[in-house]
């Protein structure tokens, strides 16, 4: 790695940041809603089985679903109550799934109940993912995918480093800003346990350079310890995306197609360390989650923590919602899921609120050209795909030739493309569409 | 209260289609003014016909009302400023005609062109009116804001009166009716590069200054209106060939600075092979595309039968690009280059 190598990847854009307006805000709690919306599929992978019934109660804290397999998690009451009844509910991915719905008892002082501190040192790396596992833990940066799996490394993989992701590269999103500002210790003690588990001699975390103040804070923290060091990179969007933070810190290629762990690395976000090093040690579920509440349509914009389960419109009610607004973005703006119900949950991998007024959307929403192949697209995609070539691809509906010649398959829909295309096609929606087309033929 | 669904991203970058084309007319506009500022009036009245005759096509023939895009108002500006200044104004009305016609509007209109309509509407006035497109006046007459020059107003179907006897009459400096090129190539005689860079010279109307040309290019490349690396390529792919042939025989073959100034190369390296519709969006496809026009540029000047040749490389170019494009495809990240 050279001395003058610039921290970063290569292609991307620069979305305005939009960060000021909550970066500062220390992270609050929010009141407990009467009704929480437990969806059991909060995760990448099986959802959780239900082990509670109608009329149930239940303290905060205890077992609510368990795991159905490897690749799955248990979920955890996030407040004392009465299980309602369990139903389908309309989740941010635009289906229905089923939910257990809690009413939370007002009287309750809502203390964590239900702990099973353990001593880690010297646990087997089995036993400790295993203790991974039970606390519910997923990516709490957006992909929910369940930490044990991503901890445990593949017989035939060496692994030699952790990378952790704060960089936080979505426009608006200031709560892993705010989390490695104001919980240093629970993060660093978050890294070793993963370490730990996962077999690695060596963690970096990743921070873009607009938040110097984390960066040194956490270079403070980190002067005595060992195998621990922290990296200012780009600002740029996706650094935060693992394939582009790899390339940037390691100057390492994981393959197309593979995974971080091809080269010897696994990555992970620092509020999911965070909450790792909170939880782990005390034998805790995860049970709420730091989320940023902010855009125009948001009086009282801040890092909120709440309990998983959380519907929107509470959480809007709380922080001022001047109404008229008429977009509700679950996570950033440039990959986060718009949704249709103010009775949408936040669950383990929603990372914020955005709240888009009208006169935003209306500026958002404009007329669409033809391709005039600027080229714009293929300059700013991460993946260096042709997205024009895709594009077009899509618009004869030839989506097989898509996955066969154009790479279809390596899109990772992070927006760069149509987020700079002047034409204003919809680039990233023909992917997906493409995507689920192709997915229903090999089927 | 209305919710509002849109797909990722919710945000979106500034510039749109009409933005950048927008800026390429304001590009345009100052190579156009030193234009008239040479050839006076009759340069007006040329450019303001191909304008017209370009936007009343597209009104007419496109279902789509798409004027406002403005890319029939660059292809009409374009287009004017590749023709001789005096040019019959009726032939440069059909050339704004089959420009926008068959340039564009055949092929479906806006992105889906294959080739640069300004250059396909030169083109066929090339073919079809060989004469008028070859006869040139001298830069800064005396009279040029009084009168126009008697080519200009040639009535439909008729042969444009020679200007021979005009020009010697309004001449500057013994005015040889012929471009630098023409002088070169057919009389052996030079023109001073300074003089070609600042835009004294006879030629097409707008492609005389490099200097206007390329402040406007730059400043389309400081915007990311047009991709820097094509005039680059050009230009080195000209400039590298004109400097081996002139190496080979200094005598025969004109100097690389004296190819890259004179006649329309800057004017198509930066505004015509930038056309976004008709280059390559790869990476090394421009880079390819680049020099493949600016090879061809001298090799159709040193070799062909015309003076000029740089309108012809840049319609092969945008022939080329769709197999350049399928050989340029990027390398996805984290694929070994095989
Ligand atoms: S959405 Fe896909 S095609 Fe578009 S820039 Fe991102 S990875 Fe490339
Ligand atoms: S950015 Fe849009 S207009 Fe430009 S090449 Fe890509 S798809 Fe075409």
């Amino acid at each position: 790695m050279s001395l003058f190598r610039r921290h970063s990847f290569s292609h991307g854009v620069h979305p305005p940041a939009h960060k000021d307006g909550t970066a500062q805000m220390p992270i609050r709690r929010l009141p407990f809603p009467p009704q929480l919306i437990l969806p059991l599929g909060q995760h990448i992978g099986a959802p959780a089985k239900a082990l509670v019934s109608k009329g149930q109660e239940v303290v905060r804290g205890q077992p609510i679903a368990s795991a159905a397999g490897a690749v799955s998690v248990p979920l955890h009451a996030p407040a004392t109550g009465q299980v309602l009844r369990i139903e389908s509910v309309p989740t941010s991915r635009g289906t229905r799934e089923p939910a257990i719905i809690l009413n939370v008892y007002e009287a309750s002082t809502q203390e964590v109940l239900w702990q099973q501190p353990r001593h880690l040192d010297g646990m087997s790396r089995d036993a400790l993912l295993q203790a991974i596992q039970d606390t519910g833990l997923v990516g709490l940066g957006g992909a929910a995918f369940p930490s044990h799996i991503k901890l445990r490394i593949p017989d035939d993989k060496r692994v030699d480093t952790l990378v952790i992701n704060g960089c936080e590269c979505e426009p608006y999103l200031t709560c892993d800003h705010r989390i490695m500002l104001e919980c240093p210790d629970d993060l660093i003690r978050g890294i070793q346990l993963a370490m730990q588990a996962s077999g690695t001699r060596q963690a970096i975390i990743g921070i873009e350079d607009n938040k110097m103040d984390a960066v040194n804070l956490l270079a403070e923290h980190l002067k005595d310890i060992p195998h621990i060091s922290v990296q200012a990179v780009e600002t740029k969007y996706p650094q935060g995306s693992e394939k582009m933070l790899i390339k940037s810190l390691l100057d390492r290629e994981v393959p197309a197609g593979g995974i971080p762990a091809d080269i010897g690395v696994v990555v992970n976000n620092v509020g999911t360390m965070a909450a790792l090093g909170q939880l782990l040690p005390r034998g805790e579920g995860l049970i709420e989650r730091v989320i940023t509440v902010t855009g125009p349509g948001i009086e009282r914009q801040g890092n909120y923590r709440v309990p998983l389960g959380t519907p929107i419109g509470f959480i809007l009610e709380q922080a001022g919602y001047e109404g008229g607004a008429n977009e509700f973005i679950l996570g950033g703006p440039m990959m986060g899921p718009a949704v249709s119900s103010l009775d949408t949950p936040i669950t383990k991998g929603t990372s914020g609120l955005l709240v888009l007024n009208e006169p935003q959307v209306r500026k958002e929403s404009r007329p669409r050209w033809a391709c005039i192949k600027c080229g714009h697209c293929v300059s700013a995609c991460p993946m260096h795909l042709n997205p024009a070539w895709l594009g077009q691809l899509a618009a004869a509906g030839e989506y097989a030739r898509m996955s066969e010649s154009a790479n279809l398959e390596h899109c990772f829909e992070c927006g760069c493309c149509s987020y700079v295309c002047p034409s204003n096609i919809p680039l990233v929606q023909y992917f997906r569409i493409a995507k689920a087309i192709n997915r229903e033929q090999a089927a | 209260m209305s919710i509002e669904l849109r797909t990722t991203p919710h945000l979106h970058a500034p510039d749109n289609v009409i933005i950048i084309m927008r800026n390429v007319v304001f590009a345009l506009l100052p190579i156009c003014a030193w234009s008239v500022w040479q050839f006076g009036i009759s340069a007006l009245a040329l450019i303001l016909t191909t304008l017209a005759s370009c936007l009343i096509t597209e009104r007419l023939f496109n279902p789509r009302n798409t004027l406002g895009d403005w890319s029939a108002a660059i292809t009409g500006l374009l287009l004017a400023l590749t023709l001789p200044p005096a040019f019959p104004l009726w032939m440069a009305a059909v050339a704004g005609f089959v420009a926008m016609a068959l340039g564009k509007l055949l092929f479906g209109g806006l992105g889906m062109n294959v080739f640069n309509p300004a250059l396909v509407g030169r083109a066929f006035v090339q073919a079809a009116f060989p004469v008028a497109i070859t006869t040139w006046t001298p830069a800064l007459f005396e009279g040029r804001f009084r009168e126009f020059i008697p080519t200009s107003f040639t009535l439909p179907f008729t042969i444009p009166p020679a200007v021979a006897e005009w020009n010697s009459r309004v001449a500057i400096d013994g005015f040889t009716g012929a471009t630098p090129l023409g002088l070169h190539k057919f009389e052996g005689v030079s023109t001073p590069v300074l003089d070609l860079f600042l835009g004294n010279a006879a030629g097409s109307a707008g492609e005389t200054s490099a200097l206007i040309i390329l402040l406007g290019g730059l400043y389309l490349a400081a915007r990311k209106f047009l991709d820097w690396r094509i005039p680059l390529f050009v230009l080195l792919g000209a400039g590298l060939t004109a400097a081996l042939f002139h190496a080979l025989d200094p005598q025969q073959y004109p100097s690389a600075p004296f190819m890259l100034f004179s006649g329309g190369l800057m004017l198509g390296a930066w505004f015509m092979a930038t056309d976004m519709v008709g280059s390559p969006v790869t990476p090394w496809g421009v880079v390819v595309y680049g020099l493949l026009i600016g090879v061809l540029t001298i090799i159709i000047r040193l070799f062909g039968g015309l003076s000029e040749g740089v309108m012809y490389a840049i319609l092969l170019g945008n022939a080329a690009t769709p197999l350049i494009e399928q050989f340029t495809q990027p390398r996805v990240f984290g694929e070994k280059r095989s």
